[in-house]
């Protein structure tokens, strides 16, 4: 037992301690925060664009062309694997032009994600009842008053916890920037267990802290789907 | 005020109006009723043009809108208030945000303009002390009563009823008529598509029956429902009163 402890707390020093290797973790971490941050505003940014191209056109039969690229786009983005994206972004769009890594990660991410965000928000203002659209119509709103001000609310609203699961997801996603290279979390515990051969603890570390940040953000989308639906029922 | 010419309107193969041509003259009170898929509905939706006509003209204040821009159309349903059998009213918004947000988001109304109108209106409603409660907190006819004041918030011309009682509860059938009956005496011009004979009898100044996608007859109501002729209505009424 005294020796198992021993070689327990050998093993931990030699991890996270000797070295100061926990900087790894931290750093990672940090960079796998900025990464799923910024990646999602701008996946939220594209994909409410790219939503309201979509049912804009859906509803009025207007912006064809737009419409169109975008189809392209979501077909594009959700028919290939984001680790090629990644790839084909940092490695041949970035190819000639030294660009920081985080950078092309973050666009990367972002792009993939604004996939996704476009179609759960489309969704969301599709469920809208026409009724909505009616009224504004009816009280001389035009087309993008009535988008702005009465659908879209009620749209973001419907989609929020589909959204924050989005983040969710995007999260572990980023898991994938060491292909290019990204001192991200995963990459950082990876680099420990190449250093000192033991692979348990850095990985189980890893896995531990993506598994904290994403009980956290679960508490909150739940906490937020019981809010609003307790706002449903006033 | 309104009128309509040879109003067609098909749904892919299936013909809903077949060739309506009325006009309805400002301070008139029509009544439109009829058998469910009479298209009664379909024709007031053409009105304001929720429904793209397939073919005819509406002319609104002297001008033809069957073709009219968005711009236009807009302007004009400023002044075509409709309240519809669900209420549609803005569930993101409360009740004072629901009658001030066209007037203001539309530049016809200051902030403060609006609020004292939409206080005015509540009152004339009943429904004052709900200002600043949202829609889910109201019931049916407290719902419509708010729909009506948000259309009337713009200073319509005329107003579009589309069956405004048909989706409440018996109960609260009484309130929505009473004020719409408030509103026909203060002079305004109305049309409601409607299931309520009672109302058709006290407050319309002409009774409309549709049936298949035409108007089969109309006229004043002492003579609409006391002296029927076509057999379609005869048998209608028959079925309803």
């Amino acid at each position: 037992m005294e020796i198992a402890l021993k070689e327990f707390a050998d093993k931990f020093y030699k991890t996270f301690i000797q070295e100061d290797r926990w900087k790894y973790l931290t750093n990672g971490l940090k960079n796998t925060l900025t990464i799923t941050v910024f990646a999602v505003l701008l996946g939220m940014l594209l994909g409410f664009l790219i939503a309201i191209i979509r049912s804009t056109h859906d509803k009025t039969g207007k912006l064809k062309v737009l419409n169109f690229f975008a189809k392209i786009y979501l077909t594009v983005i959700r028919g290939t694997p984001v680790v090629v994206q990644l790839l084909i972004i940092y490695f041949v769009i970035f190819a000639s032009v030294q660009v920081d890594k985080i950078f092309a990660a973050v666009l990367a991410f972002g792009l993939n994600s604004a996939a996704y965000v476009a179609e759960i928000v489309r969704s969301g203002i599709m469920a809208v009842d026409n009724g909505q659209f009616e009224a504004g119509s009816a009280l001389g709103l035009n087309y993008s008053q009535t988008m702005s001000y009465i659908v879209l609310p009620q749209a973001f609203k419907n989609v929020l916890p589909s959204l924050a699961n989005e983040f969710i997801v995007l999260l572990k996603e980023t898991s994938v920037a060491g292909y290019i290279a990204v001192q991200d979390l995963t990459k950082g515990g990876d680099t420990i267990r190449a250093n000192t051969y033991e692979p348990f603890l850095p990985l189980i570390a890893v896995a531990l802290i993506y598994l904290i940040i994403v009980m956290i953000l679960t508490h909150f989308v739940t906490r937020l789907e019981r809010r609003l639906a307790a706002n449903d029922k006033r | 005020m309104i009128s309509v010419e040879k109003l067609c309107k098909s749904f892919g193969e299936l013909e809903i109006l077949k060739g309506i041509t009325e006009t309805i003259d400002k301070g008139e009170k029509v009544v439109v009723i009829g058998p469910s898929g009479s298209g009664k509905s379909t024709f007031l939706r053409c009105l304001n043009l929720l429904e793209k006509p397939t073919s005819g003209k509406i002319i609104f204040n002297g001008v033809d809108i069957t073709h009219a821009k968005e711009k236009e159309l807009n302007h004009m349903r400023q002044k075509m208030g409709m309240v519809f059998q669900h209420f549609n009213l803005f569930p993101n918004l409360t009740i004072r945000g629901n009658i001030t947000l066209a007037p203001v988001k539309l530049g016809l109304m200051t902030k403060d303009e609006a609020d004292t109108k939409a206080e005015e209106l509540l009152r004339m409603v009943g429904l004052l002390d709900k200002a600043e409660n949202y829609p889910s907190q109201l019931s049916g006819g407290q719902k419509q009563r708010i729909a009506i004041a948000r259309s009337l918030a713009m200073n319509p011309d005329v107003m579009l009823f589309d069956e405004p009682t048909s989706a409440l509860d018996p109960e609260m059938v009484g309130e929505v008529l009473s004020i719409m009956k408030e509103l026909a005496e203060e002079g305004m011009t109305m049309v409601v598509v409607t299931h309520e004979m009672g109302f058709a009898r006290e407050v319309a100044s002409r009774v409309m029956f549709m049936a298949d996608g035409n108007v089969m007859e109309q006229g004043a109501p002492d003579e609409f429902f006391g002296n029927p002729k076509n057999p379609r209505l005869k048998d209608f009424l028959s079925k309803v009163l």
